[in-house]
């Protein structure tokens, strides 16, 4: 008897109630999946999905190799968890100079896996159900799902193109945010609004001014501030980021967010950062201790060795913070070259190594499809890797589907690429120009 | 109130000058609608502020201190472990952003390790995410998988973090203790055990899952598999998820087998079975583990992963990978480093047994893992006079720490709140150290009784 209720047992093995909990809706899909999956496959020239294709710094890759054949075994074991010691010390102190203010490594400072996660604990520490998050479009496309898997709302405010009238070729610094549209998002529901600047997609870098905006909104409605400013050091023709923390009536009320990633050129060493006040960090450690508890070890050894270095460098033409955003300007300035003379019109970036394009003009090839449900600019982008072999992402993966129709004109393309690649891609953008005109 | 002060002022012009600066000063404020700061946590993590370790840690960081409290390894890696991290990190495409769901070549070593352990197929890319650490396997899994109204059965004693991400998820830890079988008279893990009866009570609709670890930390208990069947059959029966957690899966003694719980008839489909590197591999500060189940389970985890950190450190999972061909290779060798550390365990857990004996304390010899629990008891120290709040594990292992110098984990640690008094006679060692820690050890446990 006992065996046969077994087999019979296991003939329904499976669970036979839903399984996964609610907290999953409608955030399952994700536009990364299909858009690397398509590079991968179709791609000879990779301009789509963000991270470099040249070498990490020499110095940061030796201070990888000196820990690890430093001798001390255990660099490979756990260390703090809410940061390793060398390493929230020298963020503190780089900070403590960027913001003219004191920090205390041990409650002003947490070590992420990635600025990701960053972005996950603030949500996770501060958005209720029912709590409205304002994010401006275009948008890093993960903080639409993180907001809804923490039970929020998100609430969009577009940045609106201005074009010049004087016929040059845009500027990121042309998209702008209309100040009585984004009064009218706060609500007494809004918890937070979400900053990113230098912001990804488009590189604009918030102006004082802008920022002084978002600042007088959120001191007056108590609202807090994500920012998160992972491209705080791409910032090009002679432009400041400017911090908002830093901003009268911010600091308590703002998370920054950075990423050893994009200031290192290491995307996969997975190492970011918090810094804020204690009475908002303590409840991002909450989260932390209680979803990865620590990072690794060795890699924040590492990066503790690069950021000493900058700090002794700081503002040296030798620093790598001068040195980088100089070297992806060159290859912004490349770019914009290669994709204007084509008839593709580049936004110019202020800032980040995105840049995007409009293709109203470019577009003869990929004919449109009245009632589509895919907007222009992802058929373009699928079209062109399958056909030309170079890769890029559409713009209307970074807007929420209410607006993903707003904006299907405009392709991002990542330039933090060896001049090798971006001459390919520039052959390709010519040979494609020529096959329309013949 | 601010006006009718006013009114009473005038004793002295500088009064009035003082309280009209006040008036128009509060006038000022409500004008510019600044609202008092409101924020405080969210109520997912009401509560869950605390932690053991942030207490224990920093006691024990003191160097003048013998560190037998907190689990990770003061033995060296293996070499070629740290050899294979030094390779990938001179490969500079190592550098950038792998596969969100686990780097190509470390799912793909991994499916076939486990394939052979498991004896079924193991697809790569659908039944198997890659995390940072157990810990973020756990996390995946239970965010993933249980919400409020859910019930999730833990074992007493557990590993901490179990209760508050069941809580943080929203649902209700339902607690069943592991009782001694000889009436507190245990001198092996097996001793330790569960009441069929009590824990069939447990379930209920409402149990969405149950979670399991074997080998046990922090008692070292290798669950049978006719235990293994009854949690078994209670999950089949109440269409219940099994949370495995295996961490500790090679390091187990002489005489004991670890057993998957996702072998078993009807598990697979129900079960995600978690591991992890720094366990296996002696580097806890890698922080990668895995889950592996069933797609239908696993592609929910994979959707909380890309939601949450997106993708896990590049070079290390590279290492990993190629740590794991090597012992895949020789997974029918003795040497391999699966069974060797085990080996090496083994005699550095009987080491600790005998010290702890001859110093009068009751060690519960553990049948796996790196752990043993003791009960001093025996030593009938008085902490009477200690007149905190605390359990008695707790007051002894900082007595412990203050006049003998040697650190441990108080067992309540591990406990829900209606087992204190079952399990506040036990304090938690760690036996993965190296010998001049444990030789340390010794001068400590031989001179106890000598103050």
């Amino acid at each position: 008897v006992k065996a046969s209720n077994s087999l019979s047992f296991s003939l329904q093995a499976k669970m036979s109630r839903p399984v996964q909990a609610r907290r999953l809706e409608g955030i399952d899909k994700n536009v990364w999946v299909e858009f690397v999956k398509l590079a991968a496959t179709y791609s000879k020239v990779n301009l789509g999905q963000g991270f470099p294709d040249f070498p990490a710094p020499d110095f940061l890759t030796e201070a990888l190799t000196r820990a690890l054949s430093g001798g001390n075994h255990m660099l490979h074991q756990y260390t703090r968890a809410f940061g390793h010691p060398p390493l929230v010390k020298v963020l503190a102190q780089f900070f403590e100079k960027l913001l003219g203010r004191d920090l205390d490594p041990m409650t002003n400072v947490m070590v992420t896996v990635g600025a990701y996660q960053a972005l996950f604990c603030c949500f996770q520490a501060l958005v209720d159900e029912g709590d409205e998050v304002i994010i401006i479009e275009p948008f890093f496309d993960c903080y639409e799902p993180m907001v809804k898997m923490a039970g929020g709302t998100p609430v969009f405010v577009p940045l609106r193109p201005n074009p010049p009238k004087d016929g040059r070729l845009m500027s990121s610094a042309d998209w702008q945010l209309d100040p009585a549209e984004l009064a009218s998002k706060f609500s007494e529901r809004t918890k937070a609004i979400v900053l990113n600047s230098p912001n990804n997609p488009l590189g604009k870098v918030f102006s004082r001014g802008e920022l002084g905006l978002i600042a007088e909104l959120c001191v007056k409605h108590d609202v807090l501030c994500i920012s998160d400013e992972v491209y705080e050091w791409l910032v090009y023709d002679g432009k400041q980021h400017i911090r908002i923390a830093s901003l009268q009536g911010m600091w308590d009320r703002t998370v920054i967010i950075g990423s050893a990633g994009k200031t290192f050129s290491v995307t996969g060493w997975k190492v970011g950062w918090v810094v804020g006040p204690d009475r908002l960090l303590q409840h991002l450690r909450t989260v932390h201790q209680n979803s990865v508890y620590h990072c690794a070890t060795i890699a924040q050894e590492a990066v503790s060795q690069g950021f000493q270095r900058e700090l002794t460098l700081y503002g040296k033409p030798e620093s790598y913070f001068v040195q980088l955003p100089k070297e992806l300007q060159q290859k912004r300035d490349w770019l914009v070259q290669s994709l204007d003379a084509v008839g593709m019109k580049p936004i110019i970036p202020e800032g980040t190594y995105f840049l995007v394009a409009d293709i109203s003009q470019f577009k003869s090839d990929v004919p449109d499809v009245p009632n589509s449900d895919e907007p222009y600019d992802y058929r373009f982008i699928k079209w062109m890797v399958k056909n030309k072999g170079l890769a890029a992402i559409p713009l209307s993966a970074f807007y929420s589907e209410a607006h993903k129709n707003n904006y299907t004109n405009f392709i991002r393309f990542c330039f933090a690429k060896e001049e090798a690649t971006l001459k390919a891609a520039n052959d390709i953008l010519q040979k494609w120009k020529q096959e329309k005109t013949s | 109130m601010f006006l009718a002060s006013r009114n009473f002022c005038c004793r002295s012009i500088r009064t009035c000058q003082l309280r009209t600066d006040l008036l128009s000063r509060s006038i000022k404020h409500s004008a510019s609608a600044t609202m008092p700061f409101r924020h405080k946590n969210t109520r997912r993590i009401e509560g869950l502020d605390s932690n053991v370790w942030v207490e224990f840690t920093k006691v024990a960081a003191d160097p003048s201190i013998v560190n037998l409290g907190q689990g990770l390894p003061d033995i060296s890696p293996p070499s070629y472990v740290k050899e294979e991290l030094a390779k990938a990190a001179a490969i500079d495409r190592l550098n950038q952003y792998t596969r969100g769901f686990g780097h190509p070549s470390l799912v793909k070593a991994l499916s076939q390790v486990y394939e052979q352990v498991c004896g079924r197929k193991i697809n790569p890319l659908t039944d198997i995410l890659v995390t940072v650490g157990a810990y973020g396997s756990l996390f995946s899994t239970i965010q993933a998988l249980i919400e409020e109204g859910d019930e999730v059965i833990i074992i007493e004693p557990f590993y901490d973090c179990y209760e508050p991400m069941v809580k943080m998820a929203g649902a209700k830890p339902v607690f069943i203790p592991l009782r001694c079988k000889n009436d507190g008279n245990s001198a092996s893990s097996a001793d330790w055990v569960l009441d069929p009866a009590e824990l069939a009570n447990k379930f209920n609709s409402k149990t969405k899952a149950i979670i399991l670890n074997t080998p046990h930390n922090p008692i070292g208990k290798v669950f049978t598999r006719e235990e293994l069947q009854v949690i078994a059959d209670l999950c089949i029966k109440h269409d219940t998820l099994c949370i495995s957690d295996e961490v500790y899966e090679w390091l187990v003694y002489k005489g004991n087998k670890h057993i998957k719980i996702a072998t078993l008839p009807g598990m697979w489909e129900r079960t995600v079975t978690i591991g992890s590197a720094g366990k296996t591999y002696s580097v806890t500060g890698w922080k990668l583990g895995w889950s592996i189940g069933p797609e239908y389970l696993i592609k929910h985890l994979q959707v909380v992963h890309q939601n949450t950190l997106y993708t896990c450190p590049t070079p290390l999972q590279e290492a990993l990978a190629q740590a794991f061909w090597i012992d895949y290779k020789r997974m029918d060798d003795p040497d391999c480093y699966f069974y060797s550390l085990s080996r090496e365990l083994e005699s550095k857990r009987d080491r600790m047994a005998q010290l702890l004996k001859e110093a009068g304390l009751k060690p519960v010899i553990p049948d796996g893992g790196y752990f043993m629990i003791v009960d001093v008891s025996t030593l009938n120290v008085d902490l009477s006079d200690v007149d905190e709040k605390q359990p008695y594990d707790y007051k002894f292992v900082k007595w412990m720490i203050a006049s003998k110098k040697l650190s441990a984990i108080p067992l309540t640690a591990f406990c829900g709140p209606e087992t204190k008094k079952q399990f506040e006679k036990y304090i938690r060692f760690c036996f993965i150290k190296k010998d001049s820690t444990l030789d340390a050890a010794e001068v400590i446990l031989k001179n106890w009784n000598k103050q």
